[in-house]
């Protein structure tokens, strides 16, 4: 099974080592993985502000590098969504490159998805020890369907014990351009979120979308709290081996 | 209503410094998300009723004008009058005009959006004919000349104590605490203006095309006051809100209650067909009823067309954790929440309210919970299309969007750029790895640090490694 991981530009340029994490895990999952070197952005930010025909030009270059693969996965339900849902919206009026990007659209899941769903994973060989809260991110929770597959996973990891926050579907605050834009709003919704993580009392919180990490750390850490872990979902899983 | 919409950032500061609100608001998680949640699995097929309603919603938005007919015809055959009003303004005119033909001095209203939209109660007054509001919300905002911050719950932006001041200076009797006895008091103070009112207003939740009724939900039993007791009764509503029989509304109505308040059905259902005749107790002699375009219209056919799905539950603000935070008023018209930040820039003009539907982080909250599944963070981001089209961005995001556009359709040069600025970010990062300021995105690090990035980018370790 050849699967063409898809990095995200966020994960690329923020913490390669989320990318590495997703790459052991699919292999110890038994796929073949294939990285294209010359992906870049699903054309999310531009899609979402208005600017279509970016999204378009962007959607395209991705499906020229994905089409020869079996699945793409991708460590975000975000961008995973982004590809999903939205890219046969994007090409809903042009009926020769719809059906293409349909059937990408199809093959497509977001990591954990993956894991559980397709492939059938229940080995993850991280070594996590603790308690942890996990997080929803929207896209993949209101998109993609993703609740219980993260939490089977971490079930099945013997030092991870899950505890469950108040308000874990609600939003983070992140929403890409929002968070700049509307950057009091956007804080107070990440202060909401970090209120219910310490609430949990837990030693790390977990999501499956590195904004919202981004978004929850830096709350977390301008609020004076340096000790709660933010992990994504795939360094948990997979454990770090030296990918700093 | 007076348009601030083009003020919503500055009300977003306000209100979320606003402590009083934000304990308000706090009662909206238990109130209305929980109440939703306990109550929608007692219908086993709730996704499947969704989908039922948004159905009997599109059929009659497709032949909209055939419906309306159909219902004149019927609500006049049972002795209604039935007024068409383009605009906020002939609302107004009309009413005032029946008014007058019916000698009418004093009105009882019961809680109306689409009035709102046109500013009724002024003109009335403007008229010389007095108005009393007698949803108990209406009622506390009309004494405390406030506008609605929430479409269900209209004063949930106040808490008791206020309530308790307002009555008591108002009404100059001793302050009240308890909501019971805050309740009774504006009953006693409401009954006479009941008895009293010449015409009463109300608007309609459904209009139902197969009987000419308008049906309204109500909790508080003044909508049925309202519309039997006066003489005259003026139904006031949105064309959309035509559906063509008996059966659809009980489709809506198992949807409606829940999604609002969490019940299962309100206090009260009222049917209101005709006027009264000779073996009828009660009834009024005149009913007419106002089918108020305002801008709906334009609606239809277009990209917009299923926000006339709309029923107004509420639901999709209730949920909105932007709404959440920062209540109904910094939407700066009628309408609040996800609805609202698509209604608005429709009614009004998105370059009047611009900010509305960039105002969303497109959580899809809104839109999993909409009764009749309406897309709604689709129709925001179709507003943001439009904005862009029509040249309403601002330069910066304009540039920021084809900047990054024109990278990244070029992996060699991104590479070059996201590499580098990835290592001046992560030496400015320090041992902490935290930035604390970032030129140019003061709105995250002026209450965030952003987590410094961790020097290499992917692309460049993975090359590395498939090298080594
Ligand atoms: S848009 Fe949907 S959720 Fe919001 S008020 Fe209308 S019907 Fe209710």
């Amino acid at each position: 099974m050849r699967v063409g991981l898809f990095v995200t530009c966020l994960v690329d340029a923020m913490r390669p080592r989320i990318g590495f994490a997703s790459l052991r895990l699919l292999e110890a999952a038994g796929c073949q993985v294939v990285v294209p070197e010359n992906q870049t952005c699903c054309g999310q930010p531009g899609y979402n502000s208005g600017d279509r025909e970016t999204a378009k030009t962007l959607a395209l270059k991705l499906l020229d590098e994905f089409e020869t693969c079996d699945y793409v996965v991708a460590p975000s339900g975000s961008c995973a969504g982004m590809i999903r849902v939205h890219y046969p919206d994007l090409f809903r009026d042009d009926p020769t490159v719809l059906n293409r990007i349909s059937l990408l659209a199809q093959r497509t899941y977001e990591l954990a998805d993956f894991l559980v769903n397709v492939v059938k994973f229940d080995a993850a060989p991280g070594h996590f020890a603790g308690t942890l809260t996990y997080h929803d991110s929207c896209s993949g929770l209101r998109e993609l369907g993703i609740r219980d597959q993260p939490r089977a996973l971490l079930a099945t990891m013997p030092g991870v014990t899950v505890k469950e926050m108040a308000e874990a579907t609600t939003c983070c605050g992140f929403g890409g351009a929002f968070a700049v834009k509307f950057g009091e709003l956007s804080t107070r919704m990440a202060d909401n979120k970090c209120r219910h993580i310490e609430a949990a009392g837990v030693d790390a919180i977990v999501a499956g979308d590195l904004g919202c990490l981004l978004n929850i750390e830096g709350r977390l850490r301008r609020r004076g709290n340096h000790t709660t872990q933010v992990l994504h979902i795939a360094e948990v899983l997979a454990g770090n081996e030296g990918d700093d | 209503m007076q348009v601030s919409s083009i003020h919503f950032k500055r009300s977003v500061t306000e209100k979320l410094n606003d402590e009083k609100l934000q304990n308000a608001l706090s009662r909206l998680q238990t109130r209305f998300v929980e109440g939703r949640a306990a109550v929608i699995g007692e219908i086993a097929d709730f996704e499947e009723t969704r989908t039922a309603a948004a159905a009997i919603r599109d059929r009659v938005l497709k032949n909209l004008d055939q419906w309306l007919l159909h219902f004149e015809q019927q609500a006049i055959a049972r002795g209604a009058l039935v007024h068409w009003a383009e605009s906020g303004a002939d609302v107004n005119r009309i009413v005032t005009e029946i008014a007058t033909l019916h000698n009418v001095r004093r009105v009882a209203k019961s809680k109306s959006m689409v009035t709102e939209e046109c500013g009724l109660n002024e003109a009335l007054e403007h008229a010389g004919v007095e108005v009393v509001e007698t949803d108990l919300g209406e009622y506390i905002l009309q004494l405390a000349h406030e506008a609605p911050s929430h479409i269900v719950a209209p004063v949930v932006h106040k808490n008791k104590e206020d309530i308790a001041d307002l009555f008591a200076e108002k009404h100059q009797l001793p302050r009240k605490t308890g909501i019971p006895e805050l309740c009774r008091e504006a009953r006693e103070i409401l009954r006479p203006a009941f008895l009293a009112a010449d015409m009463g207003i109300s608007g309609a939740n459904f209009l139902i095309a197969e009987t000419g009724s308008a049906l309204i939900v109500t909790n508080e039993g003044n909508g049925r006051l309202v519309t039997t007791l006066p003489r005259v009764h003026v139904a006031i509503t949105g064309i959309e809100k035509v559906v063509p029989t008996l059966e659809d509304v009980t489709t809506l109505l198992r949807l409606l209650p829940r999604s609002a308040t969490g019940q299962s059905i309100t206090n009260y259902v009222s049917m209101l067909t005709g006027t009264k005749d000779a073996a009828d107790h009660d009834g009024p002699e005149h009913f007419h009823i106002i089918l108020v375009d305002n801008g709906r219209s334009s609606l239809l056919g277009g990209d917009m067309q299923s926000m006339l799905r709309c029923i107004r539950c509420g639901a999709c603000m209730n949920h909105c954790p932007v709404y959440q935070n920062i209540g109904g008023h910094a939407y700066g018209w009628v309408y609040p929440g996800p609805m609202g930040s698509i209604l608005t820039p429709t009614f009004v003009g998105l370059e009047n309210a611009p900010d509305l539907p960039n105002a969303s982080t497109l959580c899809g909250a809104c839109g999993v919970v909409c009764p009749v599944k309406i897309p709604l963070p689709d129709l925001l981001r179709q507003l943001r299309e439009k904005q862009m089209s029509l040249g309403l961005k601002s330069w910066q995001e304009k540039l920021a969007l084809k900047l990054w556009g024109w990278m990244a359709r070029r992996p060699a040069v991104y590479a070059m750029v996201i590499k580098i600025t990835v290592r001046i970010l992560h030496f400015a990062g320090g041992k902490e790895r935290m930035l604390h300021h970032l030129p140019g995105a003061s709105g995250w690090t002026a209450g965030r640090d952003m987590p410094a990035p961790q020097g290499k980018t992917f692309r460049e370790l993975y090359r590395q490694r498939k090298l080594s």
